[in-house]
């Protein structure tokens, strides 16, 4: 205690700048004064007992010393005069401070944005109570997209039964449609959930109550719907009265009972729903009895002392005995436990993706440092003789190296805030930016980034101030002064400063190099064959509540309104789009089945609902066969498409028009096969699918093709304005096709376009690099170019001297940049769509690329080289 | 900087506590009379070493002081003993005593005593 309050009163002091000089000289004098007299009692003159006095007390100087050293902290102070030194050096060479603090800027900005997007999407914990003992449940086999987990009837099996869990709450992410509140009308998407959904997550409302178990009362329970905070402040201006009135969700009225709170999205980091109704609600409640649908995403917590592994052997186990009492519906699939919040194993996908950004943002880095490093230690050795002094001065080394330290942290600390105020602005706007596809993401600088912002200053402040602090310790203070600033003797086959620049220009080939492997992949990915043609096609999607024939001859009318819009060039309808998510395998089975348990099925393609000339509007080609027609009915035979990559599993070579198969309780016969296409994502290999005449396949949801040559807003009036003749008071959402698709493109284009800023910014680093040892190289030997010149050596002889060495060096950094992002093509497959390194674009691209920045870098010393002028040069000095 | 043994500067602080305790409020000067008289030439040489040793042990709060008038009229500054500085000075006391014990102990050992 007592040296912890003594440590305080020194800080005080220290920090108060207070100095009790004043009252240490006083209580001096007071006692030189008492002492002398009593000299002067004891019989001394004057003079004698002042002398005596003074003696007696010691040296003054010595004793005011101690007493500021008791008083204050030493330590502190020294660092503050260094700082002020270091400040004062800086401030004398703005230029080499403004181009080092730049320098760090970049390199520590972009990794605090890395990391600050890593922090938000991987290790924040999610908004619920006890995160870490949150799991979701997933079957076996690893799928991309949005595979979903049970069935409702199998999802109460599972809670019944299970013997690991303390709680299972399930949600159905895929319910949107329209909200509307008095005249407000507004698209909005959210979960269905189980009644124990809030509880099971712990969160607490921020106004009115949320849904709770006891609200399960059979699907005749009251509607409830508890809103989200954006949805309560954009479409209801946060309007507290909006507890307790009615909204209507497409036609069915909801009671609003409560807003959940503010930080609360679910358990998704991306796609956030804007409200939650208890999952009996459901406007399609048909699927609470049906085990066919797999609906739910599950979520589980863990009894306590209960093994991930073990819940899984538990659940699986329920799955199996599922799948036995009822084998048409249940597949048995083992489960697995994964943590929620990526969509699923997106997550492995995501992660990959940024810990490989991550990698080459450090690099960035790391090239910044070297940068620098030379920047300091070209410095230090311009300073050689200024240390040399000091030290012969009698300063001790590790005092110089402190002093060397000091200006590097003080240069990393600058140049470290201005990357932090950068990175900050850069994560607000990305955090602003809300691109709809992925979904907002809550991108923010917290705690853990400032920390990580600190320690990457620190660390690369120590890396580049060790150079110059290494220099000077080997330093011998009488060879400096003997020698002077030029060093002729210093000419070995690669010094340091050659080895720092070296790196830097291989890390900024490998990240030039990257980026134009990025760009060059989604290039690629944009022109990667899809099956159908967004170019040029508008999507406007319907719901339609009719049934049976009734919907038929609505479907068909509507198809023909359509069609007669001028400039429409070919249009169908399809029951779901491709790249919309929702798409779920459908067993089928070889003729003669009569068993339709999920064992006897051959193949689980996808299966969607489709109108004549479909195909047309979609751009998928028919390879051969015939489309189906409206004669295609319920009286006349079944019949199906399929696409190529079906034919081939199930008939192999043989030709598969004529074949059949069960689906749905009916026997097809195939007609047509049309070119494969993907579903869900462009990297996808494509998979199995069918496609059924809506005529004999009734399906409520109807999204319409349509192919034009007209402008897009214009169609998309035409439509919209020829539709809502059918339905007047619904909203029909039209948008064209490739905009719909931006979400399943977005991670190549974020790709793209972050290793194009890393590029980016490697290449200026680069240029920096080379011009600052060409300029230097340049200043540093204008003398003896002068004589040189002088004496009449020839321009390309001046030039060798000039530049020849970063010219050199940049062959060589090139050369190894782009050997190792040859060799490291598998770490840039985790962040591109099919990375190909060895692309002959790529290569010489960046040749061309490090080749035109180094040209670029040294003009200007070059031409500084060419126009010296030996006789001003040599009056000097 | 000569450094001073800390044993040298621990002595000192406890003569300068023991010296206000027992004769009360008393300024450097008189503080380096009293522990002259006692202890003979420690301070003889280098009064002034007595300053930093009272700055610090009113940083711990072991002392307080304030400004008084002298006997020859001047200011000088007062140093009293505070409640932390009385426990102090009892925990001092005891740790030395026990100390010089244990190393008086040592210096009595005899060779055969050991064998």
């Amino acid at each position: 205690v007592r040296a912890l309050r003594r440590f305080f009163t020194r800080v005080l002091n220290f920090a108060g700048m207070r100095r009790g000089d004043e009252r240490l000289r006083e209580e001096m004098e007071s006692h030189l004064a008492a002492q002398t007299g009593e000299n002067i009692r004891a019989g001394m003159g004057l003079a004698e007992a002042r002398r005596h006095a003074g003696l007696k007390f010691g040296t003054v100087q010595a004793v005011r010393e101690d007493y500021r050293a008791e008083e204050g902290l030493p330590l502190l102070e020294d660092l503050l005069l260094d700082i002020r030194y270091a400040l004062r050096v800086l401030w004398k060479s703005p230029a080499f401070t403004l181009v080092a603090t730049f320098t760090l800027m970049v390199g520590i900005g972009a990794n605090v944005v890395v990391f600050g997007v890593i922090n938000a999407v991987l290790l924040r914990p999610l908004e619920v109570s006890d995160p870490d003992n949150l799991y979701q449940i997933r079957l076996k086999p690893w799928t991309s997209g949005k595979a979903l987990t049970t069935s409702y009837p199998a999802f109460e099996d599972y809670l019944q039964r299970n013997t690991t869990v303390t709680g299972l709450a399930g949600y159905n992410g895929f319910r949107g449609g329209r909200l509307r509140w008095g005249n407000t009308v507004k698209r909005a998407s959210g979960y269905s959930v189980t009644g124990n959904y809030f509880e099971f997550l712990g969160v607490q409302p921020q106004l009115g109550r949320l849904i709770q178990s006891a609200d399960d009362r059979g699907s005749n329970s009251a509607p409830y719907m508890v809103l989200s905070d954006s949805l309560w402040r954009t479409a209801f201006n946060a309007d507290p009265s909006v507890v307790g009135s009615t909204v209507r969700l497409g036609k069915d009225p909801f009671t609003v009972i409560g807003v959940a709170p503010a930080r609360f999205h679910g358990t998704e980091r991306f796609g956030w729903p804007d409200y939650w109704i208890p999952v009996l609600n459901d406007v399609d409640a048909k699927y609470l009895q049906d085990r066919k649908g797999r609906p739910l995403t599950v979520l589980g917590r863990l009894k306590p002392g209960v093994t991930p592994e073990r819940a899984v052997e538990d659940l699986s186990a329920i799955a199996a005995q599922l799948a036995k009492e009822y084998p048409t519906t249940d597949t048995g699939v083992p489960l697995r436990l994964i943590r929620p919040g990526l969509q699923g194993d997106a997550r492995d996908v995501i992660r990959g993706f940024l810990y490989g950004v991550t990698g080459l943002t450090l690099l960035v880095l790391v090239a910044a440092c070297a940068n620098l490093a030379s920047l300091f230690a070209a410095r230090a050795a311009d300073r050689n003789r200024e240390l040399a002094l000091r030290v012969a001065l009698g300063a001790s080394r590790w005092r110089l190296v402190r002093q060397l330290m000091t200006e590097a942290m003080v240069v990393s600390m600058v140049g470290g805030a201005a990357g932090l105020v950068t990175a900050s602005l850069l994560l607000g706007a990305l955090n602003r930016w809300q691109s709809p596809p992925p979904g907002q993401v809550a991108v923010s600088a917290d705690t853990r980034v400032y920390v990580a912002a600190l320690i990457l200053t620190l660390v690369s402040g120590l890396l580049f101030g060790m150079i110059p602090a290494r220099q000077v310790w080997q330093s011998s203070p009488l060879q400096a002064m003997k020698r002077g600033a030029v060093d002729p003797t210093r000419r070995h086959l690669l010094s340091l400063q050659d080895l720092l620049l070296g790196a830097q220009i291989a890390i900024c080939t490998l990240l030039v190099s990257a980026s134009f492997v990025a760009v060059r992949g989604m290039v690629r990915m944009l022109h990667a064959p899809l099956g159908f043609q967004p170019q040029g096609a508008m999507l406007a999607e319907m719901a339609v509540s009719e049934e049976g024939d009734v919907l038929l001859e609505k479907r068909k009318a509507m198809l023909e309104a359509v069609r007669s819009i001028p400039g429409v060039t070919a249009a169908g309808m399809v029951s779901k789009v491709p790249f919309t998510g929702g798409l779920r395998g459908i067993p089928i089975f070889p003729p003669g089945t009569t068993e339709f348990t999920l064992n006897n099925s051959v193949l689980e393609p996808y299966g969607l609902a489709i109108s004549p000339a479909y195909f047309e509007a979609a751009g998928t080609r028919l390879l051969s066969g015939r489309d189906i027609s409206w004669h295609d009915t319920v009286q006349t035979p079944y019949v199906a498409i399929v696409n190529a990559t079906l034919a081939r599993n199930m008939w192999g070579a043989a030709p598969a028009i004529g074949q059949r198969f069960i689906v749905f309780g009916h026997l097809r016969e195939v007609v047509g096969v049309v070119e494969d296409s993907k579903y869900n994502e462009i990297a996808e290999s494509p998979p199995p699918a069918f496609y059924l005449p809506f005529s004999q396949y009734e399906q409520a949801n109807t999204t319409f093709v349509v192919r034009s040559q007209r402008a897009q807003n214009e169609m998309a009036a035409a439509l919209e304005r020829t539709l809502s003749g059918f339905a007047p008071d619904a909203l029909i959402p039209v948008q064209s096709w490739p905009e719909a698709m931006a979400g399943a493109l977005f991670p190549s284009r974020a790709a793209a376009s972050g290793l194009g800023v890393l590029g980016l910014l490697a290449a200026m680093l680069a240029v920096t690099g080379i011009f600052g040892m060409a300029a230097y190289n340049v200043s540093r030997r204008m003398k003896e170019l002068g004589i040189r010149v002088a004496l009449g050596a020839r321009t390309k002889h001046v030039m060798s001297t000039a530049v020849g060495r970063p010219i050199v060096l940049l062959g060589i950094g090139s050369f190894a940049g782009l050997l190792v992002c040859v060799l490291a093509s598998r770490l840039l497959g985790q962040i591109v769509y099919q990375a190909n390194t060895r692309d002959p674009v790529v290569v010489l691209g960046a040749v061309l690329t490090m080749a035109l920045l180094g040209l670029a870098a040294s003009a200007i010393p070059a031409l500084r080289a060419l126009a010296v002028d030996p006789s001003k040069l040599m009056r000097e000095e | 900087m000569k450094q001073k043994s800390d044993v040298q500067q621990g002595t000192l602080a406890l003569m300068v506590l023991k010296t206000v305790d027992v004769v009360g409020p008393l300024h450097g000067y008189g503080i380096a009379r009293r522990i002259e008289q006692i202890s003979g030439d420690l301070l003889s040489v280098n009064q002034g070493t007595l300053y930093p040793v009272l700055l610090r042990l009113e940083q711990e709060g072991a002392i307080a002081s304030e400004w008084g008038p002298s006997e020859n009229n001047r200011r000088a500054r007062f140093y009293r003993l505070t409640r932390a500085g009385q426990t102090l000075l009892k925990a001092e006391k005891r740790d030395w005593e026990q100390t010089a014990a244990i190393i008086a102990r040592f210096f009595d050992v005899n060779a055969k005593d050991l064998a």
